[in-house]
């Protein structure tokens, strides 16, 4: 009779070790810094005010950010941004769960979800201002408001396709409906939550920044406006630049948790191709 | 004369669709007592798995009724615990073994010792206390199916139902959980009610064998198999008697697929 598989490590050389992944370092930041290296030819050899070089872009965006600047517009945005990712996660998981779950909630309220999930989101926001007022509520509620949907419909989706073998087995063991859903129901749709989590992760960073281009007088958005609006070139890049961070850091801390999450799916996914 | 743990009267199924009813199941009546191993067989879509979940309170019977110990099943008895042909996926994939077969234990009223006792105990009766801490998905079919027997075996039912467990797995590893559950059987007292197609297994296995007729099903012989209590993989498939009654089971079977067998009491020829 096979055993489980268990990995046995071997330790491999340091030398190999930090050899590799050198190697890895080198293949991930190869292509940016060859760009920046042409960005920055081109510009040195034709000038143009609205390209400068990333050198100029690099130190505007020291003197701009690395200050109070970040307590001021960063810190605000990054709040923004949390709170609305937090909100929407949540809201769309508890929602999509109960409307996973309950068939004639379901059968009421889908196509009224195909209708809002159809409008653009920022068109929100002329409404949500007159409503709220320039306000953080406003910009969280424009966030949630459109990042929403995606963990909202594959919550559901999700719920909905829980495997009848493993709902009968819940049903044959009297699971109470706390362990059903918290044993059951939510693991078996985590893989779509999560695939809706990172979509609506996407559409949340994009509206904390449309957001706060309207109506704002903090954030980022409105740094990046007002800069535009001014002239200063090159303080404008350096927030586009901060933005492109943030989004990374958030893709960093999604696959963080994702990894943690849905180890057993990849796991599955692994031995399935093995 | 000992308890009645299970008696099934009159039962009806009736599937309605909007092209026609189909009446998987016509009359079965039967009964099980504590302490047997009843294997019930039948042709191949002779709605086994329909009776399974009527009995198991996962379907509700067109007419008739299921008792356990005296009182109907109207939803899933906690006295019974299933275990499911398509052991992938009656397993949770996100819970380790363990956790399978702590899952159904988290509602019942027991002491954290009590209830490692109980997992750890069914774990070493099937054998897996070494993969406690791996996933259902890194082993094979078999130990899979082990898994799902050791979490019905820690729920501690009265009576256990097998809905074709062994189906999906292969020969030599189908042979060893078949003595499993011959030894949970014998070792520990255990009443189970085994569904297969397989007749070999099911004239192995039991001390009963139900043999159901094809779709509208009824009972069509009620076989009491006198083989000695113990068994093993060669010596008793070696039995003269072994082959008797096998042969006996898989010729009403054959009357059933041909369905020259007639239903008691039914008027037609």
């Amino acid at each position: 009779m096979t055993l489980h598989t268990s990995t046995i490590t071997v330790p491999r050389p340091r030398s190999r070790v930090w050899a590799s992944f050198g190697e890895n370092i080198a293949y991930a930041i190869g292509l940016p810094i060859l760009l920046l290296v042409i960005w920055g030819i081109w510009a040195s050899a034709s000038p143009a005010p609205f390209f400068p070089s990333p050198l100029i872009i690099f130190e505007a965006f020291v003197d701009t950010w690395v200050g109070p600047a970040f307590v001021t517009d960063v810190l605000p945005s990054l709040g923004r941004l949390g709170l609305g990712i937090l909100l929407s996660v949540l809201v769309g998981i508890v929602a999509g769960t109960l409307i996973g779950l309950v068939r004639w909630l379901r059968d009421l309220l889908e196509p009224m979800l195909e209708f809002f999930r159809a409008i653009p989101p920022p068109v929100l926001i002329p409404i949500v201002a007159v409503l709220l007022g320039p306000t953080d509520t406003m910009k969280i509620t424009v966030i949630v408001a459109g990042s929403v949907w995606p963990v909202l419909l594959n919550t559901i989706d999700g719920v909905r396709a829980t495997d009848s073998v493993m709902t009968e087995t819940a049903r044959s063991f009297a699971l109470t409906p706390v362990e059903r859903i918290r044993y059951l129901v939510l693991p078996a749709a985590s893989p779509r939550i999560m695939a809706g989590t990172r979509q609506s992760m996407s559409i949340a960073l994009i509206l904390m920044v449309i957001s706060e281009m309207f109506y704002s007088s903090s954030g980022l958005g409105y740094r990046i406006v007002y800069f535009q609006r001014n002239y200063l070139i090159a303080e404008m890049w350096g927030g586009i630049l901060l933005l492109g961070l943030i989004g990374v850091l958030l893709a960093g801390i999604f696959g963080f948790v994702e990894r943690r999450v849905l180890r057993w799916y990849h796991g599955i996914k692994e031995v399935e191709r093995a | 004369m000992p308890d009645t743990l299970l008696k099934v009267e009159h039962l009806k199924k009736v599937y309605e669709s909007s092209t026609g009813n189909v009446e998987a199941i016509g009359d079965i009546s039967f009964e099980m007592t504590s302490g047997e191993l009843v294997c019930i067989v039948g042709p191949s879509g002779c709605g086994k798995t329909t009776l399974l979940k009527c009995i198991a309170g996962l379907l509700k019977p067109t007419a008739g009724r299921v008792e356990i110990d005296g009182s109907a099943v109207t939803g899933p008895p906690p006295s019974m615990a299933l275990v499911f042909q398509e052991y992938g996926r009656s397993l949770y994939p996100w819970l380790t073994v363990r956790g399978n077969v702590e899952l159904p234990l988290k509602h019942k009223k027991l002491s954290r010792a009590d209830r490692d006792r109980l997992i750890d105990d069914a774990l070493v009766a099937v054998g897996l206390d070494h993969a406690a801490k791996s996933y259902p998905w890194q082993l094979s079919g078999g130990m899979q199916q082990r898994v799902a027997i050791a979490r019905a075996v820690a729920y501690q039912p009265e009576v256990l139902i097998m809905d074709e467990p062994f189906a999906a797995v292969d020969a030599q590893t189908r042979a060893d959980l078949e003595d499993l559950v011959r030894a949970l059987h014998r070792e520990r007292g255990m009443s189970i009610l085994f569904v297969t197609h397989d007749i070999d297994e099911s004239v192995y296995l039991g001390e009963r064998v139900v043999v159901l007729s094809k779709s509208p099903t009824w009972v069509q012989e009620d076989l009491a198999i006198d083989l000695p209590p113990a068994r093993d993989q060669i010596s008793t498939r070696a039995m003269p008697r072994f082959t008797e009654l096998r042969t006996h089971v898989y010729e009403q079977i054959q009357r059933a697929k041909r369905g020259e067998a007639v239903r008691p009491g039914a008027t037609e020829a």
